[in-house]
């Protein structure tokens, strides 16, 4: 077939294309994927008791916000990353910097302010050795519905959109994980929750490649 | 904005909005362009060029509807181009892809080419491969003009099937396309 045949059959009748449905996918998939998550996370692991409580300590809202600020960075940037040539990702980057510096300068004028005795348990907390592993399996739920939504889209350059997919939805484990979780420091949050979701980003830059492959 | 991203654009977008008239047009100057961009790139196999413009003009058609009319076409092109160029390179070998300029983005609307080769592979014979239900659709809307209530009356499928077998249909044409190599 000549080349201008085929595009004499590509374009004939080639209606309306209803280009705002991929984004109508990808929101309600994360409906879906928080819901499962939450789910998951209560049915395994239990809502904290304490979780009443603890939502009049600013702490509390200062991890909660750090969780969903990453997540929100991750999930723009990862609907960027999912289309051909779109890949602004300047500013996403640049706030993921900014956070994380932010983070980071409370977690040492935490430790800096604890006495020397308390300094590794303000770091450490009780569950400095399951939180990573929890965040990451929290995740799945997340990554599943951000590669199936990045599927509805043609990303280009998989193994950034993988890793991007694995980074939204280990922040989303992250903050579905933060219901739970009863640590309140800034130096066990930027270690062991960053930690989590750095793990979940190097999996989907593992597996973005042959899961997104079009 | 060079002048051909205008115009690509504008005719892209109408074509997005249903009219194919305008889409026709996007397709054919975008085929001059991907001609030129290909044959640069696969100098030393003038053979594929035709065939790899088939398959990223298939590839940019199913893929329409992930273009955000808010970013510049050239960048949508030209990372779809990439994408197909890569894996053509990645199915035959691995060493040409080390000598290929890939990244020059504004160079996609740098030239463009009417002269069209002969295209190694016979869409016309992949599309005799399809099943009826595809197959069928695509032959009568597509190439014979026909409408799509009157394929559902002339096939006795229903119209959303005569639709959804045009869809699948391209989609797996291109994939097949792939596979062909």
């Amino acid at each position: 077939m000549k080349t201008d045949d085929l595009l004499v059959l590509l374009a004939a009748g080639a209606g309306p294309v209803d280009t705002r449905l991929p984004v109508r996918r990808f929101r309600w998939a994360l409906v879906m994927a928080t819901l499962a998550g939450i789910v998951v996370m209560a049915a395994s692991l239990g809502v904290r008791p304490t979780l009443g409580r603890d939502t009049g300590l600013p702490m509390f809202w200062f991890k909660e916000l750090f969780c969903l600020a990453l997540a929100a960075i991750g999930l723009v940037a990862a609907l960027r990353i999912a289309r051909p040539g779109a890949t602004r990702l300047a500013w996403p980057m640049a706030l993921l910097a900014a956070l994380l510096v932010v983070m980071g300068a409370a977690a040492g004028f935490q430790l800096w302010a604890a006495p020397a005795q308390d300094r590794l348990g303000v770091w450490l907390g009780l569950s400095w050795n399951q939180c990573p592993f929890n965040i990451v399996v929290l995740s799945a739920p997340f990554f599943i519905a951000l590669i199936w939504g990045m599927k509805q889209l043609a990303p280009t350059r998989l193994r950034l959109a993988g890793a991007i997919a694995g980074f939204g939805s280990g922040a989303m484990g992250a903050l579905v994980y933060s219901l739970h979780c009863p640590e309140l420091t800034a130096p066990f949050i930027v270690t062991w929750y960053v930690l989590g979701m750095l793990v979940s980003t190097g999996l989907g830059a593992l597996l973005g490649p042959r899961l997104l492959r079009w | 904005m060079s002048a051909s991203e205008d115009r690509l654009r504008n005719l892209l977008v109408r074509g997005l909005e249903g009219e194919s008239v305008a889409y026709l047009r996007f397709l054919r100057e975008l085929s001059a362009f991907l001609r030129a961009f290909l044959k640069r790139r696969l100098a030393g196999l003038p053979d594929e060029v035709e065939d790899l413009v088939q398959e990223t003009l298939i590839a940019v058609h199913v893929q329409r509807h992930t273009y955000d009319s808010g970013q510049p076409v050239t960048a949508w092109l030209h990372a779809i181009a990439r994408y197909k160029l890569i894996d053509f390179f990645r199915l035959r070998s691995r060493q040409e892809i080390h000598n290929t300029p890939l990244d020059d983005e504004p160079e996609l609307m740098a030239e463009s080419d009417q002269d069209a080769a002969e295209a190694r592979r016979d869409v016309t014979k992949l599309l005799a491969g399809l099943p009826d239900r595809q197959r069928l659709p695509i032959v009568h809307v597509k190439l014979e003009g026909r409408s799509v209530a009157e394929t559902a009356r002339l096939t006795g499928m229903s119209e959303s099937a005569v639709k959804v077998g045009i869809h699948r249909g391209i989609k797996a044409l291109a994939a097949r396309m792939r596979d062909d190599g």
